[in-house]
């Protein structure tokens, strides 16, 4: 598991993570979610390292990341897969070479196994037979793919997802945030997404964390997230006309079917949070739900 | 202030690219091509200008020595000691630094753009000394055999020039080599062709390493690793001949 206590990290003077406290859990798609600028990327790059906190702890399985030597913390990072929003992959290389690229590095494994191991991952994200293209030759989604491939080679603990569906296509979208939910389930590891995709949210969301200027403004799943009163949060999620339509269909008819999941008979439609906003003209502050903050 | 700043995270940068290496094979094949980049890469505009130094120093120097009293070997011993001093060092190392500066800049720049040396970062390994010191010590390797290269090909073309335009036979310019060579030039050269090497690697490696921002970004890094790197080396060669002259 990573716990993140009271991360905080400012760019010259401006705060942009303001006190964070969440634990990632182990085995599940953690969704950080927000608008642009709420601080998702670089709260992600501070618990992964690339960015020194000023304030807090990252634990990882309990052991202070924040807190250890530089050889301390590349052990760690042995563990962490990244599949980064441009996707990263080195474009002088094939396909082969940007996946074998970890093997090479970090094992004494003959190469007829590392060939063995990178047809197996790139056999799993569906890219069997690309291994001599090189990245300037695939699409969007293949490169993606690939990111992923050489993310999980090496057979992570943590497989952290920035961005996964940025500049593809629906449909894409949707297998990728797929390819991630299978893999995570798989492997059994600790996958962080950071993603204002709401498809993914719904898809792949076992565990979401919505960030609102640098704090921790709800916290629940993909099940819950549909019921929120948070105001702030609903702004966020029902952003456009057609998805608050879309939700009150969706919320008609499943309604009945997570009160079941949830086992909480009493759940009605008049959970819902209120879109239109009431008669008096107050807002609703947006802190009511039972996970938040 | 800023250039102090600059300095400070300039010499962090060298100071932290000296770590074991999380594989020395990886290491050592990153080396070897980053040796092909430099040396290949640069070899076919250090002949070139070499050459035509070498020509133009004997041309212009039997312009200005008119005087029947100065011998005409004379031309030889100061081609020579010019090219050996000054120009195969100084002025292969200044176009140097435009070529493989520039290209180092971007290559390094681009990685940093598109979260390439974030990926490396991630994997657990040390960008500085695996994308940097491979360079470094490549430039190091490299560029002093290219300066001997330019040496000897700037006083063959010397030599060609003079016996061509007759301006001074074959036999003259081998007497006037030979005459008062003093082998502390060829080592004050060599000195000259580490520090320049270490310039024309390290500067570049450092704006390429620490962009911010897009395609312009990357451009501009490119050029201002280039100007910085050709001051850095006129303001070494000043001192390094006030030094060791």
């Amino acid at each position: 598991m990573i716990e993140v206590k009271g991360l905080r990290k400012s760019f010259a003077g401006k705060a942009i993570i303001n006190g964070v406290d969440v634990e990632l859990q182990p085995g599940m798609c953690n969704l950080i979610i927000g608008t642009s600028g709420s601080g998702k990327s670089v709260f992600t790059k501070c618990v992964v390292g690339l960015f020194e906190p000023d304030e807090g702890h990252v634990l990882y399985d309990g052991k202070d990341f924040t807190a250890m030597s530089q050889e301390e913390k590349k052990e760690v990072r042995k563990e962490i897969g990244m599949l980064f929003q441009g996707s990263a992959l080195f474009s002088s290389m094939t396909v082969e070479e940007n996946v074998i690229f970890p093997l090479d590095m970090f094992t004494d494994w003959p190469t007829r196994k590392k060939l063995d191991r990178v047809n197996e991952v790139l056999e799993r994200v569906n890219l069997k037979g690309a291994n001599k293209k090189f990245p300037a030759e695939l699409s969007g989604g293949m490169m993606k793919r690939v990111g992923i491939a050489r993310a999980i080679v090496l057979n992570p603990k943590y497989l952290f997802v920035d961005e996964p569906n940025s500049g593809l296509d629906p449909q894409t979208s949707g297998l990728i945030d797929h390819l991630i939910k299978e893999i995570t389930d798989e492997y059994k590891i600790t996958t962080v997404v950071v993603t204002h995709d709401m498809n993914s949210v719904m898809e792949i969301g076992d565990h979401i964390i919505y960030l609102y200027k640098g704090q921790k403004e709800w916290e629940g799943n993909n099940k819950e997230i549909i019921f929120s009163k948070n105001k702030l949060l609903n702004d966020f999620i029902f952003a456009s006309e057609f998805l608050r339509d879309a939700k009150d269909m969706r919320m008609l008819e499943e309604t009945g079917k997570i009160a079941n999941d949830r086992n909480m008979a009493e759940l009605t439609h008049d959970d819902a949070p209120t879109l239109v906003p009431p008669p008096d003209g107050k807002e609703e502050s947006g802190e009511q739900d039972g996970m938040e903050k | 202030m800023k250039f102090f700043a600059e300095l400070g995270r300039f010499l962090l940068m060298i100071k932290t690219m000296f770590s074991k290496p999380e594989n020395w094979k990886m290491y050592w094949r990153e080396f070897m091509h980053q040796c092909a980049e430099i040396g290949i890469g640069a070899l076919g505009i250090v002949v070139i200008i070499s050459v035509f130094m070498g020509a133009v120093s004997t041309v212009q120097t039997a312009y200005q020595l008119t005087s029947p009293l100065v011998p005409r070997y004379t031309i030889a011993q100061v081609v020579r000691d010019t090219v050996i001093l000054e120009f195969a060092p100084t002025l292969v190392c200044i176009v140097l630094a435009g070529v493989i500066g520039s290209k180092i800049a971007g290559e390094l720049g681009n990685m940093r753009v598109s979260e390439q040396i974030d990926a490396l970062e991630i994997m657990g390994i040390n960008t500085k000394a695996y994308l940097v010191a491979p360079k470094i010590f490549a430039a190091l390797v490299v560029i002093p055999m290219l300066v001997v290269l330019a040496a000897g090909l700037g006083i063959w073309g010397g030599r060609l020039a003079g016996t061509a335009t007759g301006i001074i036979s074959g036999d003259d310019f081998d007497k006037g080599l030979l005459a008062s060579f003093d082998p502390y030039n060829a080592f004050f050269c060599m000195v000259k062709a580490y520090v320049f090497a270490f310039i024309i690697s390290s500067v570049p490696s450092f704006y390429g390493y620490y962009v911010q921002g897009g395609a312009l970004e990357i451009g501009r890094s490119s050029t201002r690793s280039v100007v910085v790197s050709c001051i850095a080396i006129l303001f070494a060669d000043y001192l390094l001949s006030a030094l060791l002259l």
